[in-house]
């Protein structure tokens, strides 16, 4: 690759290159080790970092002279702390000094294997829970070789055999006393030849990292206005493009005249984008559109607003989320067969008939947009045989799809940068915004910056689907919940994305969701409803909608039976125990139990019944990771108080406690911010929110002052964190609620919803 | 001393370099330095310290700056930047967020709180909370929950508890500190 140099740097550092090894796990964690020769990245060295000093330890680890170290984070970070907590995953195992760490966002990492993608990283999605696991079965082994390199180098130089050596902080000592810092041994260790099986792993009482609290690498550059996202790059001579969105996906440009534009100054060109037909949601075009190109983003911007476009809408321009949500409890109302009989425990009929008491409640949740801080936006530069991106994505191998298909390149030829990203919820899983930027860039023989405005950010979304949740339970002549029936409707995430129709159920509901494998005669049955509005991944899904309405309806049933809600949860799930699930996991009651007690002992449950403020509980599993939610909240009049949030999280291991707390208390506020305000709406196809303004974050006034975050101590393999805390933050308020002001609010958003009721 | 003696310097005629007439536009003071702004005098400041300035830690946050990305100090006052047009900004002294720091890299205490106190998520949003607290501190040295509440700033990730903690710590003079 060649050096360029109006390219505003992306990462924290570039490197130089000795000596390039691939280390990455295969799917099954093995460990795969070749030497190989790769390119280097061309992004200009900080001066303090000039030099070839640097060797290489693997693809993830370089260290000085002096003892520095650079370690690679290969996961996009969205906030997530992701590129911090990798880094340290590795550091522990090489016996690095934190202090003496840089942690360098790595690129995207392909290259070339006979036309086909070589994934250089492994695992490189962030955002979606899977960061850390992944990183739990590959990582260690990045740092435990480096760690095994630089033990033979100072074996050989110290005469001393490898296995008598011990590492502390960047330094190997020798029995004897002896000690050799790890700067000093880096040009040997570089050249030492790699094992052939993988150096052992640490025993956890070992870890110095794992487990200790450590600040966002990236903070002092984000306090400082230094850092850059993708949308803070540039090359001189780009051409900025904005564009105005067709408001239906389905429809098509009419007319155009673009003579006023063209007549601002700085104004360059007028493109058209269409959509490519056939190809899935997420990897073209989301809209027909008309793109200005211009030498800056305000003449780009001055120009938009001169253009004269008509726009022919197509057949979603019949849809409302109001005829959609009416639609959808006709057909619960119908007993229509289901798309998908999702599970079917037991005999639910059979039991309704010999129910002793039953309670039917219906819970509806509105369609609900990313509403991501950065805009979409991405920077591209197409020569000849070379295609250079700043993309803020959460998915790049995915990215890089769109380029490759889009522009014919060889793998190795499409160089995909990756800077810290402002904000994904699932939305940077999608690459529309990559394909409309690479078309113009085709177009015009420029490099292209291109930037949505925050009204195509609410209008242009993939979003979040509303849904109707019916459900049903019955009750035996010992109060037991002798029967579950529950019926969702819902327009699939999966639709338009090449997954078959029999598949369309699995972004909508899990088939071992509570209270399944608990209530003998359990059913859930998924309704598909059709939508051109386009839909996507969204953080929590499908947890969020279901634990609302899940727990929500336990709450109505421990009332019905006038029981305390926290014994009647007790009650379902029962005596510890290990329960198969459908997705080969296991459900471990005690530790899912375990949570919910302790948010119980902490705001202090005993006085449930309290008259003046309302507790609510709620808790759920995901994906191995078990949480729970308590929270006490007031009515003023018609004013919402949230008093007190409690969270309690079982992640197994805690790889940065910092950042776990961090995830679980901001998962929290975003989902009760959520809860408590949004809703996006459409009329004739056309989204209604544009703006903050109609899609209220919560304030700081309306959030609790504290989430009091508890964490289990665990030396289990470590999961995911990043949505973990949605599911069960909304129904922890909505059944305070219940108790605070004795309104049920089943429908979504919370806060409007209860204005009605009250 | 003796006095110095004038020289005189050769003209333009002699020399055959013609200076450059000096442009008119609009004069700017942003974080102490100046600028001549020699283009539209009705571009947004945004678009003027991003595009041209290239000082990009004030954020796009929307068309009305509607979630506070991107706050500055105009005169001490928390003001969207994108609904400025920088012909109004003469005689003004402007402070982004990268103009919050001492010139010898000295944090102000309110980024170090944001540090010790991690108040970040994706950290998009975070230079407009820098704004608004940095305002806030400046208007009441201990501002109470209340005026903390009154802060316009909006953050999807969830760090509001967070800058709360920072805001406070700030005020306790406890910035920096274990």
């Amino acid at each position: 690759m060649s050096q360029t140099s109006d390219f505003h740097p992306i990462g924290r550092i570039q490197l130089s290159r000795r000596r390039f090894l691939q280390v990455l796990a295969g799917t099954a964690g093995a460990l795969v080790v070749g030497i190989g020769t790769a390119e280097a990245f061309d992004a200009p060295l900080p001066p303090a970092l000039l030099g070839d000093t640097f060797y290489d330890l693997g693809a993830y680890v370089r260290i000085d002279v002096d003892g520095n170290v650079l370690i690679g984070a290969r996961d996009p970070d969205t906030g997530t702390g992701v590129a911090t907590s990798l880094p340290r995953i590795i550091a522990d195992e090489l016996d690095a000094d934190w202090n003496r760490v840089s942690v360098v966002q790595l690129g995207l990492g392909v290259s070339n294997n006979n036309g086909q993608p070589r994934w250089t990283y492994g695992h490189q999605v962030g955002g979606t829970g899977s960061s850390i696991p992944a990183a739990w079965a590959d990582l260690r082994q990045v740092g435990a070789l480096a760690r095994w390199l630089l033990l033979q180098a100072a074996a050989r130089r110290l005469g001393v055999s490898a296995n008598r050596l011990r590492c502390d902080s960047g330094t190997v000592i020798a029995p004897d006393g002896r000690r050799v810092t790890y700067g000093s041994l880096a040009a040997d260790a570089s050249q030492v030849t790699l094992p052939t099986t993988v150096p052992a792993l640490k025993a956890a009482a070992d870890y110095h990292l794992i487990g200790t609290p450590a600040g966002d690498v990236d903070a002092h550059e984000i306090v400082t206005g230094q850092i850059h996202y993708a949308s803070d790059q540039f090359y001189a001579d780009e051409l900025v493009a904005v564009l105005a969105h067709c408001p239906w996906p389905d429809g098509t440009l009419a007319k155009v005249d673009s003579t006023e534009t063209l007549a601002i100054k700085g104004v360059v060109k007028v493109l058209q984008l269409k959509p490519e037909p056939g190809q899935p949601w997420g990897s073209t075009v989301i809209a027909p559109a008309v793109a200005v190109l211009a030498k800056d983003t305000w003449s780009a911007l001055q120009g938009r607003a001169k253009l004269k476009l008509e726009w022919a809408p197509g057949a979603s321009a019949s849809e409302g989320s109001y005829a959609l949500e009416q639609q959808a409890a006709a057909l619960l109302a119908s007993q229509a067969e289901p798309t998908t009989r999702v599970r079917n425990d037991g005999d639910v009929d059979a039991a309704s008939k010999k129910a002793a008491r039953r309670l039917d409640a219906t819970y509806f949740q509105p369609w609900l947009a990313h509403a991501t801080a950065e805009p979409m936006n991405c920077l591209v530069r197409l020569d000849k045989d070379q295609a250079k991106l700043v993309v803020p994505t959460q998915a790049p191998q995915k990215a890089w799809a769109v380029v490759q298909r889009l522009t014919g390149l060889n793998p190795d030829q499409i160089d995909i940068r990756v800077p810290r990203v402002g904000g994904g919820y699932g939305r940077r899983l999608d690459h529309d915004f990559v394909a409309e930027a690479v078309m113009l860039a085709k177009a015009v023989d420029k490099p292209v910056r291109l930037m949505w405005t925050r009204e195509q950010d609410f209008t242009h979304d993939y979003y979040r689907s509303g849904s109707v949740h019916q459900l049903n339970a019955t009750i035996d002549h010992k109060r037991q919940i002798s029967g579950w029936n529950q019926r969702m409707v819902s327009a699939s995430a999966l639709a338009h994305r090449g997954v078959p129709d029999s598949q369309l159920w699995d972004s909508e509901l899990q088939a071992d969701q509570l209270p399944a494998g608990l209530i003998p005669n359990y059913r859930s049955d998924w309704y598909a409803q059709q939508s051109s509005i386009p839909r996507g991944p969204f953080r929590g899904m499908p947890y969020l909608s279901n634990a609302f309405a899940v727990e929500s309806f336990i709450d109505e049933i421990a009332h019905l039976m006038r029981e305390d809600p926290l014994k009647t949860r007790l009650r379902i799930l029962g005596q510890p125990r290990q329960l198969p699930l459908n997705t080969g996991r296991t459900l471990d009651i005690g530790r899912l139990t375990h949570v919910l007690q302790l948010v119980a002992d902490r705001i202090e449950w005993k006085d449930w019944l309290r008259t003046v403020n309302g507790l609510g509980i709620a808790c759920w599993h995901v994906d191995g990771a078990y949480v729970a939610h308590a929270v006490e909240a007031a009515m003023q009049g018609e004013k919402l108080i949230i008093q007190r949030v409690v969270c309690a999280v079982d992640v197994g291991q805690v790889i940065n406690p910092l950042g776990l707390e961090n995830q679980v208390a901001g998962a929290t506020l975003d989902a009760l911010s959520t809860a408590l305000n949004l809703a996006i709406t459409f009329k004739n196809g056309q989204i209604q929110q544009h703006s903050y303004k109609d899609y209220p974050l919560a304030s700081m006034a309306q959030l609790p002052d504290a989430v009091e975050v508890i964490t289990v101590a665990s030396d289990r393999p470590p999961t995911g964190a990043s949505f973990l805390a949605m599911p069960t933050a909304a129904p922890a308020l909505a059944n305070a609620v219940f108790r605070a002001s004795a309104v049920r609010v089943r429908r979504l958003p919370l806060m409007k919803e209860l204005l009605r009721l009250l | 001393m003796a006095p110095v003696q004038a020289q005189a310097l050769p003209t333009h005629a002699d020399s055959g370099i013609v200076p450059e007439k000096v442009r008119d536009g609009v004069d700017l003071q942003i974080n102490g330095e100046h600028f001549r702004h020699t283009g539209d005098p009705q571009m947004p400041l945004l678009w003027y310290l991003r595009d041209i300035l290239r000082l990009t830690g004030t954020k796009y946050g929307g068309e009305h700056g509607e979630n506070g990305a991107d706050l500055v100090l105009v005169n001490g006052r928390a003001a969207s930047a994108i609904s400025l047009p920088v012909k109004d900004l003469t005689g003004k002294q402007i402070t982004t967020v990268e103009g919050l720091s001492a010139n010898d890299g000295t944090l102000h205490p309110l980024q170090q709180a944001f540090i010790d106190e991690d108040a970040i998520g994706c950290g998009y949003c975070t230079p407009g909370w820098l704004i608004a607290g940095v305002e806030l501190l400046q208007h009441k040295n201990k501002p109470s929950d209340d005026d903390i509440d009154q802060l316009p700033n909006l953050c999807r990730c969830g760090c509001q508890t967070r800058v709360r903690l920072a805001i406070k710590r700030t005020a306790a003079g406890k910035a920096g500190q274990p």
